[in-house]
């Protein structure tokens, strides 16, 4: 009997859901953060973000919530469990995206009107550097070991391999036009990169800088000119590849051994960003126009829900359990 | 009790014996559906707006629309031909045989009704699962809860066509009924657009559709599909059978009889 009353309450321990992450999403007319549970699917909160919130990550431990204020010239800090304001960090001028080092310091900072990639120290508050890139810089993405940082400009049309120690540009990769996105597999053996007009997603060799693969989408029965791929996220098997296809409505999941397109799944009006929850079971898309996020089943590849949340979504970034 | 069930089984095993020989009926009734499904509902996909609705989770193709739909039009056309079939069944002579019977006449209606119904059914779920095979697939639990809701407004439906019958006086009227039954009350009905789609062309078409008993079988349907219940819908389509079934049944009374007066 107490054996079984043990093993109860094991299972019951064992059965308890882990603690929720929260999804936030960052609401460029809006200019506010929306908080939804990602057990329950529920708003929790909607807290003012700055002028014009863009770019959207979290801190490593989950703490803090990373937003590009494009409109105020700088990064707000937040406290993901308050929604308070903790303090701001210099980015340079109209910031768009960013990546964090995966160490949670620095912050690598685009800035889409001065052809500038900022260098940001989150513990000093302090510029370290910046990097003059091409026009229009926008994607970032860090190689996993944390030794290369991409930006892709979306004039210039190029992805720019910058030197994480010595921040200097050593590489650069002519892409399709208008790279918005970059992302690299988890191993860092690949690079994803996005072109919106181009329509097309670069699979880069990043020791080379070749081009591997060109990804192309094609909908029956949509213009292929709305066919434009902005956010790419890849699961960390690295099997399976999501890319957000803008106002044409559809998120591609594309195999990642055959680089095929195996399905175009149905979601919101003007897809941009995209962002896995820590377990990877679900993935959260921003829809620009119909101003809520759709939440694909990674597993079944299918779309489950979406939930209406602030004006015009731009960026979405989920917490860690 | 015994007679009851013995006049059951034999209309349900003479309708089925019916259907059974009667091929070009069964792929007749499923191709209609199908042509729908993927002739006019990919030369829709773009036109209809996107928005979401109750069940719905998200946002759905203008093809994951329409299959609700297209199970009331089986519903529906089949309730029609069994009205048919009744007249058919009075020109030849047999329906005296089936109202000669001692058992109360409602309850000889009812398994005419009931008959149909069945049939309609395994038609529903043989077209569900040929969607299901072009990728429009339903929660898994769906399939299983939509029967009692295909049951429901089968019989209302089928209690529609029965009532009709006592109405048409050959069978050469019934293209008539095509016309001022079926497809009014196919068009008007949300089994094609949303109610809010109809609404932005005219608040009074959204009424006519709101009324439509037919709306009401499709949403009890379509919200079956999803695991969930819409009581609403359930009331109108059982309120819309009563309706059906009473003036049926008044219709074949030999007293009142409409038959009589006709016959």
């Amino acid at each position: 009997m107490r054996r079984l009353a043990i093993a109860t309450a094991v299972a019951a321990l064992m059965a308890t859901p882990a603690f929720a992450g929260k999804v936030f999403v960052s609401n460029e007319r809006g200019n506010t953060i929306t908080v939804v549970d990602s057990e329950t699917w529920e708003v929790l909160a909607e807290f003012p973000g700055g002028n014009r919130p863009r770019g959207i990550t979290v801190s490593p431990d989950g703490s803090k919530l990373y937003v590009c204020a494009s409109d105020d010239d700088l990064v707000r800090v937040f406290d993901t469990e308050t929604y308070e304001q903790l303090h701001t960090l210099p980015s340079g001028p109209d910031p768009e995206l960013f990546v964090l080092h995966p160490s949670g310091n620095p912050l690598y900072i685009a800035n889409e009107d001065d052809n500038l990639v900022t260098v940001t120290d989150v513990e000093t508050h302090t510029i370290l550097a910046e990097i003059p890139v091409g026009v229009e810089p926008e994607g970032m993405a860090i190689s996993p070991d944390g030794k290369y940082v991409v930006n892709t400009s979306e004039t210039t049309n190029m992805a720019h391999f910058i030197d994480t120690g010595s921040y200097e540009i050593v590489q650069n990769t002519l892409v399709d036009q208008r790279p918005r996105f970059a992302q690299y597999t988890a191993d860092g053996s690949l690079l994803f990169v996005s072109a919106e007009i181009g329509g097309t997603v670069s699979v880069i060799d990043p020791a080379t800088g070749d081009i591997l693969h060109k990804i192309t989408f094609e909908v029956p029965g949509i213009a292929p000119e709305l066919l434009q791929p902005v956010g790419v996220r890849i699961t960390s098997d690295g099997k399976k590849v999501f890319v957000a296809l803008g106002p044409s409505n559809r998120v591609a999941l594309v195999n990642g051994e055959t680089f095929e397109v195996e399905e175009y799944l149905l979601v919101g009006q003007r897809v941009w960003q995209l962002a896995f929850d820590a377990a990877e079971e679900y993935l959260y898309t921003t829809n620009g126009n119909s101003n809520d996020i759709s939440i694909i089943d990674v597993a079944a590849g299918k779309v489950v829900k979406s939930v209406q949340v602030g004006q015009q979504p731009w960026g979405v970034v989920v917490t860690p359990d | 009790m015994k007679p009851l069930l013995i006049a059951l089984t034999a209309i349900v095993t003479r309708e089925a014996l019916r259907f059974a020989q009667q091929r070009e009926r069964f792929i007749a009734a499923l191709v209609r559906p199908l042509v729908w499904l993927l002739v006019f509902a990919a030369g829709f996909r773009a036109a209809l707006g996107l928005s979401i609705i109750a069940p719905y989770q998200t946002y759905i193709t203008y093809e994951t629309y329409i299959v609700p739909g297209l199970c009331g039009m089986i519903l529906l056309f089949n309730g029609m031909q069994s009205s048919l079939s009744l007249v058919y069944d009075r020109e030849m002579g047999s329906m005296r045989l089936l109202l000669t019977s001692p058992l109360p006449r409602w309850w000889l209606l009812l398994c005419k009704i009931l008959a149909g119904t069945v049939i309609s059914i395994l038609q529903c779920y043989v077209f569900l699962a040929i969607a299901a095979a072009l990728g429009i697939a339903m929660p898994p639990a769906g399939y299983i809860l939509v029967l009692p809701a295909l049951l429901v407004a089968g019989l209302m439906l089928g209690a529609l066509g029965v009532a009709l019958s006592s109405f048409i006086r050959q069978l050469e009227n019934f293209a008539g009924v095509m016309n001022f039954v079926i497809f009014p009350m196919f068009f008007l009905s949300t089994a094609l657009y949303p109610l809010w789609r109809m609404a932005e062309s005219s608040e009074l078409l959204r009424d006519i559709c709101a009324a439509n008993p037919f709306t009401h079988a499709v949403e009890l349907i379509r919200f079956a599909l999803y695991g969930q219940f819409n009581g609403m819908a359930l009331v109108w389509t059982l309120l819309a059978a009563c309706v059906f079934l009473g003036l049926a049944i008044r219709g074949y009374d030999p007293g009142r009889g409409l038959v009589r007066r006709k016959g």
